[in-house]
C-alpha cells in the first residue's frame, strides 16, 4: 500500500515498534547485527514511512525512490522497517537467518520483497546509486526517482566510497542521497580509535556534496533533513550526516561495540524490551 | 574480413559495439580511461550519450553500472582483464554475480599480450576466478569474427557476461557466417589420435597445429572452447574415450583455466592422459608476445611438440 503522511509522533511509534521488532528478531535468531540496527531504526522508519515516494508494497513502481543499505550487515532494522511497512508478514522475522528464508543475513534483491539492490561487502551502495540516478536521468519512465543510500560510519573507510563521491560530485549526479550512520562505533572499537573520519563533513564537502547534519534520533529534525536532502539533490549529491548512538535504547548496548553483531540473550532481550517500552 | 586476416580482438569488439548499437537501445558502455585501448572510443564517438568514462576507478564503474542493469539497461563494462577480474573483484561478485544483472564485462588484454608491459598488466588468473564465479557465463573468443559474434551473444544472454579479448592482432579462422552457441565446444578439426582443448586466441595456433600434425600422420582434434563457463562436459568426455589423450592449451596459467575445468570434468566421468599447456605458476615479464609463447610451447611449434610428447606417454601406457 501507499504510506499515507505520517505525523513525526506517529513515526516515533513506528520507530520503537521498529526496535522491539529488531530485539525479537536477533533474540529469536540468536544472532544479527543488533546494534547497528537499533542505530538506523529512526532514519530507516523516516525514510519509508515518510520520506521516499512511489514505494507501493504491492507493485514495483518503476518511478519508486530507491533505498541501499550499503551498510548491509544491520538487516535486523532494515527487515523489520520493510515488514512494519507491509512488505511481508511481521511473523517472517522469525525465519530470520536461518535456512530456506526470504531473508537473508545480507540483503537479497531476488528474494525479500522490497529490497532494491543486494548488498553486504561493505562500501559498494553508493556506486549503485550513481547508476540508478545515472540511468533515472535517461530514463522518464523514472520520473522524480531519487536513492537513499545508507552507509555506516566504519564503512566509509572503504575506498569505493571516496571513487563513487569523486565522481558524484564531479558529475553533479542528481537525485543522490547518501547517509551516514555516524555512530562512532565500528565492529572492533569506536571509529576514532580504527581510522578517525573527522573532519567529516569537510571532506565530503570537497568532494562535490551538499553537507546536512542531524542528530539521526530526533524524528523531527531527521524528517525535515531527509526531506530537505531529497529536495536539494536536484542540484547534485546531498550527504546527510545523521548523528547517531550504537544501541539506541537500550542503556546497556548504548555505544558499546561489543553489541556490533551479537544477539541478546533471554535476560537482557527482557531487559532491553523493558527499556524500549510498549 | 577474411580469413588469415590479422586482427586484434579488442579492434573487433570496438567494431562490434557499432554493429549491435541499434539492434539494443538499451546497451550503454562504461570505460575507465582506457577506452583507445579497449577499443570503445568508436562507439564514445559515435554514440556519446550511451557511452560513460568513470575515470581510472574500477570499483565505483562496476557498481554504477550494476546500478544501470538494475533499471533496465545493459550496461558494456570495458577495461582491462586485469582491472576487472582482480581490482574489481568484489564489487563483479557481490553487484553483478550474486545480483545476477545482465553486466557484461569487456575483459579487454586476457591473459599475456599487453605491448610488453609486464607483470602487473597480465591477466593469467582471471578464467579461473571468473569460473569460479556462480551466474557467470566466460567467453573466450579465438578471433576477430567470433568476437564479433560473442558481443552479440552476450548482450542475448540474459545474466553476466565475461569476454576475455585480446590485444595483440590475431589471424581470422572463422568464416564471417559463424555463430558460436554458448556452452558448446566447436570441434574445428577431426581425428582421434589426441584432442587438442583450446581456448581464445590459442585456438588459431592449435588449428595451424592440426595441419603440421596432419603432415606427421597424426589425426588431432580440435575443440575450440570459445565458452568456458558453461564448460561444454560432453566434448569432454567424448574426446577422452575416443582420442585417450587430450593436450589443453589456454593463454592463461595453467591453474584454474581450461585445462583445470578439462581435468575437473574428466576426473570425475572418463580419465585419460592429459597435459596443460599455458603459463606456469610464476608472473609473467615484459618480452614479445611471440617469443614468450614460444618459450612456453604456446605457439603451432610448441603444441605440436607437446603432442608429440604426450602421444609417446599414451604409447607407453598401452
Amino acid at each position: 500500500m501507499p504510506c499515507s503522511v505520517l505525523s513525526v509522533s506517529e513515526l516515533e511509534a513506528r520507530a520503537k515498534a521498529v526496535r522491539r521488532l529488531v530485539l525479537k528478531t536477533t533474540h529469536h535468531a540468536r544472532m544479527g547485527h543488533t546494534g547497528g540496527s537499533l542505530s538506523e531504526a529512526d532514519i530507516l522508519t523516516a525514510l519509508f514511512f515518510r520520506v521516499m515516494k512511489n514505494r507501493d508494497t504491492e507493485a514495483e513502481r518503476v518511478d519508486r525512490d530507491r533505498f541501499i543499505l550499503s551498510k548491509g550487515h544491520s538487516t535486523p532494522g532494515y527487515y523489520s522497517t520493510l515488514a512494519l511497512r507491509g512488505y511481508f508478514p511481521l511473523e517472517t522475522l522469525d525465519t530470520f537467518d536461518a535456512l530456506g528464508s526470504i531473508l537473508q543475513g545480507h540483503p537479497d534483491m531476488h528474494k525479500t520483497p522490497g529490497v532494491d539492490m543486494s548488498s553486504g561487502s561493505l562500501g559498494q551502495g553508493l556506486s549503485v546509486g550513481i547508476g540508478i540516478q545515472l540511468a533515472a536521468a535517461r530514463t522518464p519512465a523514472m520520473g522524480d526517482c531519487h536513492t537513499f543510500v545508507l552507509m555506516g560510519d566504519g564503512e566509509i573507510q572503504e575506498g569505493q566510497v571516496w571513487e563513487a563521491a569523486l565522481y558524484a560530485g564531479a558529475r553533479k549526479v542528481r537525485g543522490l542521497v547518501g547517509i551516514v550512520d555516524y555512530n562512532g562505533v565500528q565492529l572492533a572499537s569506536n571509529t576514532i580509535e580504527a581510522v578517525n573520519l573527522e573532519p567529516i563533513a569537510d571532506k565530503w564537502r570537497a568532494f562535490g556534496f551538499t553537507v546536512l547534519d542531524t542528530d539521526g534520533h530526533d524524528m523531527g529534525s531527521l524528517v525535515e533533513t531527509l526531506e530537505k536532502a531529497r529536495e536539494l539533490s536536484a542540484g547534485g549529491p546531498v550527504v546527510v550526516i545523521a548523528r547517531t548512538v550504537k544501541g539506541k535504547g537500550v542503556s546497556f548496548m548504548e555505544g558499546k561495540h561489543e553489541w556490533h553483531g551479537k544477539a541478546p540473550n533471554d535476560k537482557e532481550f527482557a531487559l532491553a524490551m523493558e527499556e524500549i517500552g510498549a | 574480413m577474411n580469413k588469415g586476416d590479422m586482427i586484434a580482438h579488442r579492434n573487433a569488439f570496438g567494431q562490434a559495439l557499432l554493429d549491435i548499437a541499434d539492434a539494443y537501445p538499451q546497451m550503454l558502455v562504461f570505460d575507465a580511461d582506457v577506452c583507445a585501448s579497449t577499443q570503445t572510443l568508436g562507439f564514445k564517438k559515435a554514440h556519446p550519450d550511451r557511452f560513460y568514462e568513470m575515470g581510472i576507478a574500477e570499483a565505483n564503474m562496476i557498481g554504477a553500472a550494476a546500478g544501470m542493469a538494475l533499471c533496465g539497461y545493459t550496461p558494456w563494462v570495458s577495461t582491462f582483464a586485469v582491472f576487472l577480474a582482480k581490482r574489481a573483484l568484489d564489487q563483479i561478485r557481490i553487484c553483478v554475480a550474486h545480483a545476477n544483472l545482465p553486466v557484461k564485462l569487456n575483459a579487454s588484454y586476457g591473459g599475456l599480450p599487453t605491448g610488453r608491459a609486464g607483470a602487473t598488466h597480465s591477466s593469467v588468473e582471471d578464467i579461473a576466478v571468473m569460473r569460479a564465479m556462480p551466474n557467470m557465463t566466460v567467453l573466450t573468443p579465438a578471433d576477430a569474427v567470433e568476437t564479433i559474434a560473442m558481443t552479440d551473444l552476450a548482450m542475448r544472454i540474459p545474466g553476466p557476461v565475461y569476454l576475455r579479448t585480446v590485444r595483440c592482432e590475431v589471424p581470422v579462422i572463422f568464416d564471417r557466417s559463424w555463430r558460436p552457441v554458448a556452452g558448446q565446444a566447436a570441434q574445428l578439426a577431426d581425428g582421434d589420435d589426441v584432442a587438442i582443448c583450446s581456448e581464445g586466441m590459442m585456438t588459431p595456433n592449435a588449428l595451424a597445429a592440426t595441419e603440421k600434425l596432419a603432415r606427421l600422420g597424426i589425426r588431432a582434434r580440435l575443440l575450440h572452447y570459445g565458452t568456458i563457463k558453461p564448460f561444454d562436459t560432453d566434448a569432454a568426455i567424448k574426446a577422452s574415450r575416443e582420442c585417450g589423450a587430450i593436450l589443453t592449451v589456454e593463454n592463461h596459467s595453467v591453474i584454474g583455466g581450461l585445462g583445470g575445468a578439462v581435468c575437473e570434468a574428466l576426473a570425475e566421468h572418463a580419465p585419460c592422459l592429459v597435459k596443460r599447456v599455458g603459463f606456469p605458476d610464476v608472473f609473467m615479464e615484459s618480452g614479445d608476445d611471440n617469443e614468450i609463447f614460444a618459450r612456453f610451447g604456446m605457439d603451432a611449434d610448441g603444441i605440436v611438440k607437446q603432442v608429440q610428447d604426450l602421444l609417446a606417454r599414451k604409447r607407453l601406457r598401452n
